[in-house]
């Protein structure tokens, strides 16, 4: 008996009790949909968070002076002015080292016209560019000479653009930051939130001996707020902050014992827990998703089980009109997979459009692959053949004597 | 007269495993020949052995014993698949309470063997269809069988065990289930066919009027052949 045949019968059998049809595929459905929607929703926040964590700028460091100590009253970190820009180019010259950009930061209002904003003024050097992965939009990054001169430049981020300017294109306009004219040099490109929810892109660069020498002053000359450091790579992370601390040591003449007047924070770690986080997250709902296939699966092998019962007088004259073990086994088989794989298909179409509706209704981050609504599809596929062999294995080693007088 | 032996038992038993330790087995050294174009009643009390007679005559069941020859060839050395084979192209049965598929059409449950045979749709579907109409019912092809009267569906029953046109037709009580009326028109059909076509016809029945259609009898008693000869219509 060819295959085809075979397909016609079980179509025909799933035909005939379409109650039971339904509700057996309605396990499958929900089971494929939902691993589908909540890959999709555990991507999306994969993604989200990567993103976040890449728009950071990767393998980075914080080098913050340390703390002061007043009369048994410690100033936490960054009071006591102890880094300069000198240690930043110091160890911008380490071997394990991409970049080193000194930060003086503070925040000011600035007023374009009408507008006004208050912002977070950025004061860089070129290397910040590099350490943070910050894009411009619009014109170039700052350069070494504008640092050297206090140039009146500023680059804008996307949230203060909007904010000052609108939809107008603000290359070449002057602002005013503590009432100081800026020619308007360059745009960034935007990055969204960062981990901890802050918007990075509400932000004004300029360069650091302006911020220092024209808009916040700088009560010791020659220190700055912190360092960003980037390393060459993931892998020398641990080896370059050795090396960067026993640089500063020596350079703030720390005797061997004695307590750093600087500290060094590792931001990769950070967003490795954020990643391990998210992923741990998205496996999570993938896990919550099978089990719910897994259920569905157990349904199909429960109801087959009944069906070859109920029908175990049929299998028994299928057996006398000459019907092989094997057919029997394929009728059976067959019918557990048509139900799993049109469940299967049924649940990838109506997860992603549940993945589509969490997006467009409820905002959430997904990412639908293909790849995963196929790798959904092929497990329901087999679990139609692994819960399906059972009770098809079972109708086909019955006796047919045996069969034929069940009642 | 009948010179080819198409069925020949020598001392066959069936001993079930499920049984007593100390039951006598359900069939004991029986040796039977049956040529082609008889028509043999079976009858006995219930319990005397003619099922289990008629089980390992349709290839459903093995016996514990014995050799049973088929065409000449020994069905105790044939594989399940070999056996399946056999019911499929030699045999056809017809079932005391019809053993239609209930939710089947008339035309595909008289189809269904020679779908297990491997024939293409079309001509399964021209095939059932000539059946149908040869025992009359050619316009029931697409009534389901709970649709039907009792001699109805034992007409397409009969249909079906003729669709690849078996030497031999094996029917366990085939008027069991039926009235009177409605028996002597399917015991009419089964001698037609008998007379007709020359198909062997095995039967197994209780009723004497029933046996009296056929032109052997063969009575078990307790697992062995009490008495074996020509039907004495009275």
């Amino acid at each position: 008996m060819n295959p085809f045949a075979n397909l016609g019968e079980a179509w025909r059998a799933l035909g005939a009790n379409r109650m039971r049809t339904a509700l057996t595929m309605l396990g499958m459905i929900i089971g494929v949909s939902a691993v589908v929607l909540m890959l999709a929703i555990g991507e999306g926040a994969k993604q989200s968070v990567n993103r976040s964590v890449q728009s950071m700028g990767s393998n980075l460091f914080i080098v913050m002076s340390g703390s002061t100590s007043a009369g048994g009253l410690r100033g936490g970190s960054g009071s006591a002015p102890t880094v300069t820009i000198n240690d930043a180019e110091a160890i911008g010259k380490l071997p394990l080292i991409a970049a080193s950009a000194p930060v003086s930061s503070g925040n000011a209002q600035v007023i374009q016209g009408a507008n006004n904003w208050s912002t977070q003024i950025t004061g860089v050097t070129p290397e910040y560019f590099t350490a943070r992965s910050w894009v411009m939009q619009q014109g170039d990054i700052l350069s070494q000479t504008d640092v050297r001169n206090a140039a009146r430049n500023a680059i804008l981020g996307q949230t203060v653009i909007k904010n000052l300017f609108g939809d107008d294109n603000p290359v070449g306009k002057t602002i005013r930051i503590k009432n100081l004219p800026f020619v308007v040099s360059g745009t960034l490109e935007p990055k969204g939130q960062s981990l901890d929810g802050r918007d990075q892109d509400d932000t004004v660069l300029v360069p650091i001996t302006t911020a220092q020498s024209k808009l916040f002053g700088n009560p010791y000359p020659g220190t700055v707020r912190f360092i960003s450091v980037q390393a060459k790579s993931a892998e020398v992370m641990d080896e370059a902050e050795e090396d960067m601390k026993q640089l500063l040591r020596q350079r703030h003449r720390i005797q061997p014992g004695a307590e750093d007047d600087f500290s060094v924070r590792n931001l990769a770690a950070a967003a490795q827990t954020a990643s391990a986080a998210a992923q741990a997250m998205s496996m999570m709902l993938g896990a919550i998703g099978s089990i719910s296939l897994l259920v569905g699966g157990i349904g199909i092998m429960n109801i087959m089980l009944v069906s070859v019962t109920e029908r175990t007088r049929e299998i028994g004259v299928r057996m006398a009109i000459g019907a092989r073990r094997w057919d029997i086994l394929l009728q059976f088989l067959l019918e557990a997979v048509m139900i799993s794989v049109i469940g299967g298909l049924i649940g990838v179409a109506l997860g992603a459009w549940g993945a589509y509706g969490a997006a467009m209704g409820l905002g959430m981050e997904v990412e639908l692959s293909g790849r995963a609504m196929l790798v959904a599809f092929a497990v329901a596929a087999a679990i139609g053949i692994f819960f399906g062999l059972y009770p098809a294995r079972r109708a086909a080693s019955l006796r047919p004597v045996e069969a034929l007088r069940y009642e | 007269m009948l010179n080819e032996s198409l069925i020949r038992v020598e001392n066959l038993g069936k001993q079930y495993e499920t049984a007593a330790p100390d039951t006598p087995p359900a069939l004991n050294q029986v040796s039977v020949n049956i040529f082609a174009g008889e028509f043999v009643a079976i009858m006995g009390p219930s319990g005397s052995g003619k099922s289990t007679f008629m089980n390992l005559l349709g290839c459903l069941d093995v016996p514990t014993s014995g050799a049973y020859y088929l065409h000449g060839r020994n069905v105790a050395e044939l594989s399940l698949n070999e056996l399946a084979d056999v019911r499929n192209s030699q045999l056809g049965f017809v079932f005391q309470g019809f053993n239609l598929l209930k939710r089947v059409t008339a035309l595909d449950n008289v189809a269904l063997p020679l779908l297990y045979a491997g024939v293409g749709k079309r001509k399964r579907r021209e095939r059932a269809q000539e059946l149908l109409t040869q025992i009359g019912l050619g316009k029931y092809g697409q009534s389901l069988p709970n649709r039907m009267s009792g001699g109805q569906q034992q007409r397409v029953a009969i249909a079906r065990a003729l669709a690849n046109s078996p030497k031999v037709i094996l029917a366990d009580e085939p008027t069991g289930n039926l009235d009177s009326e409605t028996s002597n028109e399917i015991m009419g059909v089964l001698s037609r066919l008998n007379r007709e076509q020359g198909l062997t016809i095995i039967l197994v029945t209780h009723e004497l009027d029933v046996a009296n259609f056929a032109n052997r009898l063969i009575r078990f008693k307790d697992g062995v052949v009490v008495h074996d000869g020509p039907v004495t219509h009275q």
